[in-house]
């Protein structure tokens, strides 16, 4: 318990230490361009994939379950929607991402911080938190929200191929569903959970990067806590956005 | 010139310095040599402020460094180079953008100009034609000139190396200190190089410190180590049988000169 209080402060530590002014603006842009590319190109095609998978399948399972005659076709297209923009592409995406991303930044810093990398900038006169941390934290928070955006309406496409195509639904039914008792909330709601864990993802897998003791196994060992424990944060943050905001 | 004054560092209650003291002079090559563990990396990272000392002083031509504030180090680090045991190059750049790395950083030069610097320096450290490599396409030998091209190439006052010739072979290890001793004497830059490397010893050596478990045991030049009664030193230095002959012969033939 101590363990984990003293983790957070010196995760809030290294937030704070983050915002410093920077050396050369021009340097630093470069480096968060960078990071964009790495963080939304990087992993679009796995967020492209899961987001189809994810919507065709939910067609099929609910179509499986709602047999009651009583229940109208067009509910299964609501039912897609509504799980999808809340639930399927910001939680389970994010936690694909934890793993995709967050894995990646902290085994890049672990790296740079084993090889003595971060020292080199530090003697440079380089606040490696501002230079190192920042520009990743603000990649992640401006392309995880575009990615998930991109998965949702993905998930939706994936649940009306596999629904149409299966015979499941006609298209109409489908958009029908789609259109019906449509709440732009739910759809905020989806973007700000996302904004929180791509905050959560990029700062927790950087702090354990960043502080990375030791060799190359500590590198690996870095890098799975961090996706552990964005995950667990990303759930504990998905219930507690849920019982606050809905 | 560096003063290191009476400074002191641990770990929880290891030990690693204890009351090390030491002047470094300009245009000197100061060595700090030890077994491996003693401390020399260490003494290093507190000199430049990678670890805090718990006690003494470190002193930047006079200025107190321990007591600077966050602005005033960075400012000093601008006159410090240093070279790192594993080169520490940055990975996703090539040979020429870890170079200009310093120079993109904290100049406002053109590109050209930048670029001008670069190959200055690379042609300093006798790489030319490999400016577009990354560095893990380079050896070991390239990687460590690399990194002394990006440690002097905001032409620094102070240059620090961490074992400049660990992992590379006998003859690589001679031109790399070759170069610094150059660089060393040509800008009249204060260097301080952690070595248990004998040839930089003999060759280099004009301010020897010797660190023996976090303590200084030792302190002079290449030609007063052949006299010294430290036993650890000796054990040290004259490690195996071939360089205990080639002490005795050293002594004797330093007698029959002044005879
Ligand atoms: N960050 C650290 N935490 C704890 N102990 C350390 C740390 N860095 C170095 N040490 C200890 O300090 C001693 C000296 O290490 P070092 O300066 O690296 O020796 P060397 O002379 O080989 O460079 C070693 O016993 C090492 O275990
Ligand atoms: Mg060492």
């Amino acid at each position: 318990m101590f363990k984990v209080l003293e983790h957070f402060g010196k995760y809030l530590y290294m937030l704070k230490g983050m915002f410093t002014k920077p050396e050369n603006l021009k340097v630093y842009w470069k480096e968060f361009v960078n990071q964009c590319y790495d963080i939304g190109i990087g992993s679009l095609g796995i967020v492209v994939i899961i987001s189809l998978f994810l919507g065709a399948v939910t067609t099929v399972q609910t179509a499986y379950q709602l047999v009651s005659p009583l229940v109208q076709k067009y509910v299964i297209a609501q039912i897609i929607r509504d799980s999808t923009f809340l639930e399927l592409s910001p939680t389970v995406v994010c936690i694909v991402l934890a793993g995709v991303v967050g894995s990646k930044i902290a085994s890049e810093l672990g790296n740079m911080r084993v090889s003595e990398q971060i020292d080199a900038l530090e003697i440079m006169g380089i606040n490696t938190k501002t230079y190192l941390i920042l520009p990743k934290i603000v990649a992640a928070f401006i392309m995880i929200p575009c990615l998930i955006t991109i998965s949702m309406f993905l998930g939706v496409w994936g649940g009306y191929m596999a629904g149409t195509l299966s015979g499941i639904i006609t298209p109409q039914q489908f958009t029908q569903g789609l259109t019906k008792d449509f709440l732009i909330f739910n759809l905020i709601f989806g973007l700000i959970k996302s904004f929180t864990f791509a905050f959560i993802i990029s700062s927790v897998s950087a702090y354990f990067g960043y502080n990375v003791k030791g060799g190359a196994l500590e590198i690996g060992k870095a890098s799975t806590l961090s996706v552990v424990v964005s995950c667990i944060l990303i759930l504990c943050a998905d219930y507690g956005l849920a019982a606050l905001l809905l | 010139m560096i003063e290191v004054i009476h400074i002191k560092k641990s770990f929880g209650p290891k030990v690693v310095l204890d009351d090390v003291s030491n002047v470094m002079e300009c245009g000197k090559m100061n060595l700090v040599i030890g077994a491996s563990g003693s401390g020399k990396t260490v003494f290093l990272k507190c000199m430049v402020g990678l670890m805090d000392v718990e006690q003494g002083e470190i002193l930047y031509e006079g200025k107190n460094f321990t007591a600077m504030n966050e602005k005033e180090r960075k400012e000093l680090r601008m006159q410090i180079g240093m070279l790192f045991q594993g080169s520490a190059l940055f990975d996703s750049l090539n040979v020429e953008r870890n170079v200009m790395f310093p120079l993109d950083m904290f100049t406002n030069h053109t590109s050209a100009e930048k670029l001008k610097r670069v190959n200055e320096v690379l042609d300093r450290v006798n790489l030319t034609d490999s400016n577009k490599k990354y560095p893990s396409e380079i050896s070991g030998g390239m990687e460590k000139r690399v990194a002394l091209a990006r440690a002097i190439v905001l032409n620094p006052k102070f240059l620090f190396c961490d074992e400049p010739n660990s992992g590379l072979d006998p003859k690589t290890s001679l031109v790399i200190d070759k170069l610094i001793k150059e660089i060393t004497t040509d800008f009249n830059i204060t260097t301080i190089i952690n070595t248990h490397d004998m040839n930089t010893v003999m060759e280099y050596g004009d301010n020897i410190m010797f660190l023996h478990q976090g303590k200084k045991n030792w302190q002079g030049n290449k030609n007063d180590i052949f006299y010294s009664n430290d036993e650890n030193l000796n054990d040290f230095i004259f490690a195996s049988d071939f360089l205990k002959d080639t002490k005795k012969m050293k002594i004797m033939m330093d007698k029959k000169q002044s005879n």
